[in-house]
């Protein structure tokens, strides 16, 4: 036998039985509900270079915690958080931000580099936070996703239409009285966090395929805002757990599967597309 | 001029941007019930001027009334489309949603869509001619009805003012057709104010009652009458220009069509032309040497 080895795992209902998996799955249904929701705003208000790029800006707090010996999502949050309200400050003018954001993103992520290479203990976890490690996800994490996942809706509840509506037209909005400034603000913000609390399920490298791809795809099927929002968390969250349990089975890491599977429902979406306007 | 009789009066406005005039000295009024162009070259202040009467922009100098209100604070009885109905190309929303935005985006809270503002909707885009549109993403429609889209959205609360920027640019000549078509109407049949941003009058002439006319800094109002003369039109494109008239009695503006290429443009410098145009507000006769 090679290296390479592809064999089923017939042990792999024990496998899923274990614990870990346990919290994984609850932590994969925290993690579509938040992503699902927000990828929809984040594509509507053409923002997901953005999105993507808190995740590299948070990775140098994340390694920057394990070096000070902090929780790793708490450097990851405060990093992001900071990036978020940076951007958000700055305006929704999102092409004129491209290269400012793509810089920071790239020293921010050598910067997380640099981090890491300063003590063995965040060295060793610099590939679970570029590539996520949702088996290792604990019970404090999930009462902390589930916290977070209640206010997120809430919020969303509240600002739903003016978000929506300044991610429209935010000049028409603007002359309406939405408070453009507040709702940029808000939305980086709230980004920030489902970022933080889903790079330990696939880490800030595969993020995008996490919260941007499954709501691309709803996009695509579903023309109202609220049902995008539906099929882009039940998209996330079979990708998540269909990762989870063929990760199980076969000897590939979850995050793989989890964006092999999220990149296949956009792919099938987009073909379908292209067959009906032929 | 009482401030109730017009529906926007300007009193010695200015706008600046940073240390730059962009105009001032704006002293006109614009009556109810008339349709307006803002004209002038590009860069001359059009869109600001807009944004100034949304109070988006704050003042330099002198006031600015609109309905009867100091600049923004009656903008729920404005509608306002953009120019950047062209930026909602790859949106997902439906035009009815859209047009709904229109009614309920500034709500914060949680409220369910009621009976009477699905009516209202349906009622603007029957108005506008897109109600068999109510479906369709904004994604899969022309440039042509994503603007009758956001005139929709714009009309759904029933303003008593519609500002329009460049609504005519980039659409093909059926579309703009379709378009002055339904700003007629609505100036006719609902009595609503209109004033349009627009650096080609000729599509607009059959309908325009008015235009501002921003040249070398200062803008000014005056009736079409006046507008139409080939002197000041001559003078505020910075370009030869021509006022047609056709046996039927349609106008046309033409650029020279044999202009010679070496005689030099009849163009005042700017110090000359802002003493010809100081004081003259609206007078239309400011070219006369």
């Amino acid at each position: 036998m090679n290296a390479i080895d592809f064999s089923f795992d017939p042990e792999w209902m024990s496998t899923l039985s274990a614990p870990f998996m346990m919290n994984a799955f609850v932590a994969g249904l925290c993690i579509a509900l938040a992503a699902g929701v927000m990828g929809y705003f984040t594509i509507a208000r053409r923002s997901t270079f953005a999105a993507h790029a808190l995740a590299h800006i948070g990775l140098p707090g994340a390694t920057g915690a394990v070096l000070l010996g902090l929780p790793v999502s708490l450097g990851m949050g405060v990093f992001a958080l900071g990036g978020a309200l940076v951007i958000g400050a700055l305006g929704k003018r999102v092409s004129e931000r491209e290269i400012a954001t793509g810089t920071v993103l790239a020293f921010a992520t050598g910067l997380g580099l640099f981090f890491a290479r300063l003590s063995s203990s965040a060295s060793q976890q610099m590939q679970s936070i570029l590539f996520g490690s949702i088996l290792t996800i604990t019970d404090g994490q999930i009462i902390g996703f589930a916290i977070f996942d209640a206010l997120l809706l809430i919020l969303l509840a509240i600002i739903y239409r003016p978000l929506l509506f300044s991610s429209l037209d935010e000049q028409v909005a603007q002359a309406k009285g939405v408070p453009i400034g507040l709702m940029n603000v808000a939305f980086m913000a709230i980004m920030a966090g489902v970022i933080t609390i889903a790079v330990p399920a696939v880490g800030t490298l595969l993020i995008f395929a996490l919260v941007i791809t499954p709501a691309a795809a709803a996009n695509i099927l579903a023309g109202s805002p609220l049902k995008a929002m539906i099929i882009a968390s039940a998209l996330c969250l079979i990708s998540i757990w269909a990762g989870l349990v063929l990760s199980a089975m076969f000897p590939a890491p979850p995050s793989f599967i989890i964006v092999t599977i999220s990149t296949l429902f956009w792919a099938i979406a987009k073909g379908v597309e292209a067959l009906k306007s032929r | 001029m009482s401030m109730n009789s017009e529906c926007i009066v300007f009193q010695d406005a200015a706008v600046k941007r940073g240390d730059h005039v962009i105009w001032q000295h704006g002293t006109f009024s614009i009556p109810y019930g008339s349709v307006t162009a803002i004209v002038g070259t590009n860069g001359a202040g059009k869109t600001t001027m807009m944004k100034a009467e949304l109070g988006l922009l704050p003042l330099a100098a002198g006031s600015l009334h609109v309905l009867g209100k100091p600049a923004g604070e009656a903008n729920h009885r404005i509608g306002y489309v953009p120019q950047s109905y062209v930026a909602n190309v790859d949106s997902n929303l439906t035009a009815e949603q859209s047009v709904l935005l229109g009614l309920t985006g500034t709500r914060f809270g949680i409220h369910p869509v009621t009976r009477a503002q699905r009516a209202k909707v349906r009622e603007a885009m029957e108005f506008i001619g897109i109600a068999d549109k109510a479906k369709y993403r904004l994604s899969e429609l022309s440039g042509g009805l994503r603007q009758r889209v956001a005139i929709a959205q714009a009309l759904v609360c029933d303003p008593k003012l519609l500002m329009l920027d460049e609504p005519l640019a980039n659409l093909d000549l059926a579309s703009q057709r379709a378009t002055v078509h339904v700003l007629a109407r609505l100036n006719k049949e609902l009595g609503m104010t209109i004033q349009v941003v627009a650096h080609d009058l000729n599509m607009l002439l059959p309908i325009l009652t008015g235009a501002v006319y921003l040249l070398d800094g200062h803008p000014h109002y005056a009736d079409m009458g006046k507008v139409l003369d080939s002197d000041l039109l001559t003078h505020l494109y910075g370009t030869q220009v021509q006022v047609v008239t056709t046996p039927q009695g349609d106008m046309f503006v033409t650029p020279t069509p044999d202009e010679p290429e070496n005689q030099p443009l009849d163009m005042h410098s700017a110090k000359e032309v802002a003493e010809l145009h100081h004081h003259t507000h609206g007078t239309g006769n400011a070219h006369t040497r």
